[in-house]
């Protein structure tokens, strides 16, 4: 096995444990409190503007869009992280077949490892830092070395030898 | 525990299974550094046929439940939500409870069958992954294969749990909140995860000891055309779907966000000052919006996931006893399949239920590929097991 290839299967496993982990606390301490938010808020608007009080119905919808906001960019974060490790375990039991030379396969591996870690984690922290430039920029640097990674690859597996 | 060791080789090259079994010689025509790798119903063969039939099995219902329940339960949900805007015209309480409520069970019928349609697929990708790590999985070839077994009960009762979660709710359960079938679902969970447990601790063993390289047989080297084009076709899927993904979250995310609230507003303002006609407008924009986001999620994540599959099937390609022009064909419907099913999904919102036929369309061409390619690993095996005087 090469060390491209052991590095996509030990970082993945390593990822995705990591991701999984993450997810865990975040069903375990977070989730359910936020689903029964963002149920409870359109409920409380609802009601309340059965009720005839729009004050306390505008304010629940936009409790409810703060809430949403929130709890899709962690559902992503938790389950990109564990996505792109599946996906680097199993290219790195497919590595061996990149025609491309050992060195150049080394690269990719390390860059893929390192998108898959970074571009969640851009995602994680336009979270926790609502409509912060450097938190976008972030995903996008994540997304555009998975992007190469992912093309030369594409590439390396085309091609006959290397 | 049982400790493994390098599989023996028997006198005159033969190859024997790491099961213990008698010496194995391959079939003429199959070359004998493939057919060490494919011993009878070892743990790897177990997980590849099971695998393959989970992904067909997933991937069927998903088809059925995209023409039989998807788009009538979204109508149904978008007259809960109208039935809710109409309680807030009469100002009634009340009768915005019992619309949240059906929203709520619609919600809940339709998000257990997309979790049974997704839990299915993935489990088959996993013993399709475990059946590649085989060879590193340092345990007796029984215990492998009880692990496999394991895995593949776990991963078919665990979506039929879920699939029965709405049906059967509370009924006859001891507990306050969870329901047979929940308690179905957790259990065949608990058997995956002791599955992989097993599998890590299997791993571990072999890293550890550096004594030989691969416990058994590792897989066939090969660069047919088949591999590769699974490979670089599934390796691109992926990508297109990552890029999709980009764009998506790049130019549609906040917007659609933005657009959810603000309709949400303007349903609620309607509804309030007794304009139906206005409401009534607020809820089908809701539908379409959410119809929106569906679709772009939906071909964002079929997309990639069909990557994946083509890469884990492009290892199974030399178990595929087939005639070469028949494993290409099996290769390029599915890769045909895997693009014409997300694209239009996407193209539903413009071309309504005619792109929602192809798409579907799509998915009968992929299961009709992974089909074939499990016929072809059957004939394989039954060639395999048959011995050298079998006759194809």
């Amino acid at each position: 096995m090469s060390a491209a290839s052991k590095l996509l299967i030990f970082g993945g496993i390593a990822l995705a444990a990591f991701g999984m982990l993450y997810g865990l606390h975040y069903a375990l301490f977070v989730e359910h409190q936020t689903l029964d938010g963002m149920g409870g808020s359109l409920m409380t608007a609802f009601t309340g503007a059965a009720r005839g009080h729009m004050p306390e119905a505008h304010g629940a919808i936009a409790a409810y869009g703060a809430t949403r906001y929130d709890y899709v960019r962690q559902v992503d974060v938790h389950s990109h992280w564990i996505g792109l490790a599946m996906l680097m375990i199993v290219l790195g039991v497919a590595m061996d077949h990149v025609a491309l030379r050992d060195r150049f396969r080394f690269w990719i591996a390390l860059s893929l490892l390192l998108g898959s870690v970074v571009f969640p984690l851009g995602v994680l922290l336009q979270s926790e830092s609502q409509g912060a430039a450097w938190a976008a920029a972030t995903t996008v640097v994540g997304a555009v070395i998975v992007t190469i990674a992912l093309a030369a690859m594409v590439v390396g597996f085309a091609r006959q030898s290397g | 525990m049982a400790v493994w060791e390098p599989p023996p080789i028997p006198p005159g090259g033969g190859q024997r299974g790491p099961a213990g079994g008698g010496v194995r010689i391959a079939p003429k025509d199959t070359p004998a550094n493939v057919a060490a790798t494919f011993p009878a119903m070892g743990a790897r063969r177990l997980l590849v046929f099971g695998g393959i039939a989970l992904i067909a099995g997933g991937m069927l219902f998903g088809d059925i439940f995209a023409v039989f329940v998807l788009h009538q339960n979204g109508g149904q949900t978008g007259e809960a939500l109208l039935a809710a805007s109409r309680a807030v015209a009469a100002q009634n309480p009340s009768g915005v409870k019992d619309a949240f409520g059906q929203i709520g069970s619609l919600l809940e019928d339709r998000g257990t069958k997309i979790d049974a349609h997704v839990h299915m697929t993935d489990a088959g990708y996993l013993a399709l992954l475990l059946a590649l790590v085989q060879p590193y999985v340092a345990l007796s070839a029984e215990r492998k294969k009880f692990l496999a077994k394991l895995f593949l009960t776990g991963g078919t009762l665990l979506p039929v749990g879920i699939f029965l979660i709405h049906y059967v709710g509370l009924a006859y359960s001891p507990f306050s909140v969870i329901g047979w079938a929940s308690v179905l679902a957790d259990s065949a969970g608990a058997l995956l995860i002791i599955a992989l447990i097993g599998q890590m601790w299997g791993l571990w063993n072999h890293f550890r000891s550096m004594r030989v390289g691969a416990v058994e047989a590792e897989l066939p080297e090969d660069r047919s055309w088949e591999r590769r084009a699974l490979l670089s076709g599934g390796t691109l899927l992926v990508l297109i779907g990552f890029l999709h993904g980009a764009w998506y979250a790049g130019t549609m995310l906040y917007e659609h966000e933005a657009r959810e609230t603000g309709i949400l507003e303007t349903m609620l303002n309607s509804a309030s000052a007794n304009d139906m006609t206005a409401a009534g407008r607020s809820v089908a924009d809701y539908g379409a919006l959410q119809a929106e986001k569906a679709v772009n999620i939906a071909a964002h994540s079929h997309i990639i996931e069909f990557g994946l599959l083509a890469i884990l099937l492009s290892f199974v390609q030399p178990y595929v006893f087939l005639g070469a022009e028949w494993k290409r064909r099996w290769v390029t419907l599915l890769l045909a399949g895997s693009v014409i099913l997300p694209a239009f999904v996407l193209l539903e919102l413009r071309m309504g239920l005619v792109a929602g036929g192809i798409a579907d369309i799509g998915g009968l061409m992929v299961i009709a590929a992974l089909i074939g390619m499990l016929v072809g690993v059957l004939r394989y095996s039954g060639r395999l097991d048959a011995g050298p005087g079998a006759t194809a």
